[in-house]
């Protein structure tokens, strides 16, 4: 089922990001999200997350969609050209897939290749216009398509944190005028500005769903501060987890997670849930947030 | 040799807009040889740009837009005609128009299209650099180049990993968007974000068969 779907209905989406395997073995993963099953509306499958080599997001899906999960797509730029992405979006519609998160990708660099070449031949905004190209029956060069058009809801990202807030905003724009029909954010642990943030762009009326990232130490805390863009998590919520102890921290995890979406969730059209591993606490972290 | 070609006249038109008092620089180096600059390319220039009913406030040729101690220099003299325009128009090569416009406060507007690198080059010693992509974005973009500048060669804005003004891939670097939205802030041109950039025509970089047979191609051959 479309996202979008979900959302005209009026419903708090959640989504839960899954990681396919470095490798083969995809049952590890089925297992783990089978206590999600009716928890979570979607799932997205990174494309090569942090440009580290692993099995694909597009086979990884069709798995998820046999099991009955409903799987968002996720397709980045860095490793394909246009002739390529175009191939994988038809490719994926042909799979049934109905949920694509249209993303720039992380640079090869950052990985466990980089010495890859950084493709790029299209950026997220390019991509997304690419996309509805095709629902639209027109491939990138004018070309139409033969019979029956894919359908998507096509996502895009944004982060709610960056500063300056502008470029951010301007290019949310960008997107939604090239295709973007919902959007997911960057891990948001300051409730007040995301919903400053989410004042900011409600007159655009695209549905917004809050990124969480499950905290699983202090330490990790700090590294997303020095490293992330746009994720400030407060020293209050540093300390509080420092304060739980290493036997209480995933109690503290998950309380400081439920009472975020609590905060969140007034403000925006659904959660986007990144557990990092963590994924059996997260049916405790929606109960506690009363989801 | 920086081997450029003109952009269409209605393209430079299109790009500057509203804007009518214009100064015209151009390049006696390269793309004097390529007619894109020097006497005859500002000539034909000006005639179009008054045909269009802009006026000139003043135009100049230097030797090489690419050296910046030179083109800081020359335009010392010139600065009031400069001042009483809304931009210039450069006419040379992506590290001509680059270097113009981190010397001065002022919007700067390609107005050709580099294609090739090859053989000699001009005299800069700097940071700027052109891949010769054959459709200069310099105009969108304040005059710094989201080709080279970019670890990802974005048109359209920032990726997610542009963190305290640096780039994903090395936080050393400065990301290049982020220079592009500073100087277009300070040129209160943020509206130049909001143009949505079709994916690149890569078929630009490769000089046409027209262009290697009768030009300066490959002169130093
Ligand atoms: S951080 Fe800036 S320079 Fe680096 S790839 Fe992203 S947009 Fe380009």
């Amino acid at each position: 089922m479309k996202l979008t779907e979900l959302f005209k209905e009026g419903k708090f989406v959640i989504t839960c990001e899954v990681g396919p395997p470095k490798g083969i073995e995809v049952q590890k993963l089925i297992d783990e999200l089978e206590p999600l099953r009716s928890k979570i509306d979607a799932f997205n499958v990174t494309d090569l997350q942090s440009s580290v080599l692993r099995a694909g997001s597009m086979a990884t899906c069709r798995l998820l969609k046999d099991k009955d999960f409903e799987p968002i797509m996720q397709l980045t730029c860095r490793d394909r050209n246009r002739l390529s992405l175009q191939s994988d979006i038809l490719s994926a519609a042909v799979l049934g897939i109905e949920n694509l998160l249209c993303l720039t990708g992380d640079h090869p660099q950052l990985g466990d290749h980089p010495d890859a070449m950084p493709v790029f031949d299209l950026d997220s905004v390019q991509l997304l216009s690419t996309a509805r190209g095709l629902v639209n029956g027109k491939d990138m060069a004018g070309n139409d398509l033969e019979g029956q058009p894919p359908q998507f809801a096509l996502g895009a990202t944004v982060n709610p944190g960056a500063d300056p807030l502008q470029p951010q905003i301007i290019k949310m724009e960008k997107k939604i005028e090239a295709g973007a029909q919902f959007f997911q954010t960057q891990a948001v642990y300051e409730v007040d500005k995301f919903a400053n943030f989410c004042e900011k762009v409600g007159h655009l009326n695209v549905p917004v769903m809050a990124g969480i990232v499950l905290l699983k130490s202090p330490g990790m805390a700090k590294f997303m501060n020095a490293n992330v863009a746009g994720v400030n998590v407060p020293d209050a919520i540093i300390d509080e987890l420092a304060g739980a102890g290493k036997e209480g921290r995933v109690e503290k995890s998950i309380e400081i997670s439920a009472r975020l979406i609590k905060g969140l969730k007034d403000s925006c059209q659904g959660i986007h849930i990144m557990a990092l591993g963590w994924e059996k606490h997260v049916p405790a972290i929606l109960e506690m947030a009363g989801l | 040799m920086l081997l450029t070609q003109n952009k269409p006249i209605e393209e430079v038109l299109e790009s500057l807009g509203a804007e009518k008092n214009i100064f015209l620089l151009a390049c006696n180096g390269c793309a004097e040889v390529c007619e894109t600059g020097g006497e005859k390319g500002l000539s034909e220039m000006k005639a179009e740009l008054e045909k269009a009913g802009k006026t000139i406030t003043g135009r100049l040729n230097v030797d090489f837009l690419c050296n910046k101690v030179l083109v800081a220099t020359r335009l010392a003299r010139e600065m009031n005609k400069i001042e009483a325009a809304d931009s210039i128009l450069v006419l040379t090569c992506g590290i001509g128009v680059q270097a113009v416009s981190k010397i001065v406060n002022k919007v700067v507007h390609p107005s050709a299209n580099t294609i090739s690198v090859g053989g000699m080059q001009g005299l800069w010693a700097s940071d700027e650099r052109c891949e010769a992509c054959g459709d200069c974005a310099l105009d969108y973009t304040g005059g710094i180049c989201p080709i080279t500048f970019c670890a990802k060669s974005l048109l359209n804005g920032a990726c997610g990993g542009t963190h305290d003004g640096k780039c994903e891939v090395d936080s050393e670097k400065e990301c290049g968007w982020q220079l592009i939205y500073e100087r277009l802030e300070k040129m209160g041109r943020l509206d130049n974000l909001k143009k949505f950039h079709k994916a690149r025509d890569h078929s630009k970089m490769y000089p046409s068969k027209e262009i290697r047979e009768k030009t300066f191609y490959d002169i130093e051959k």
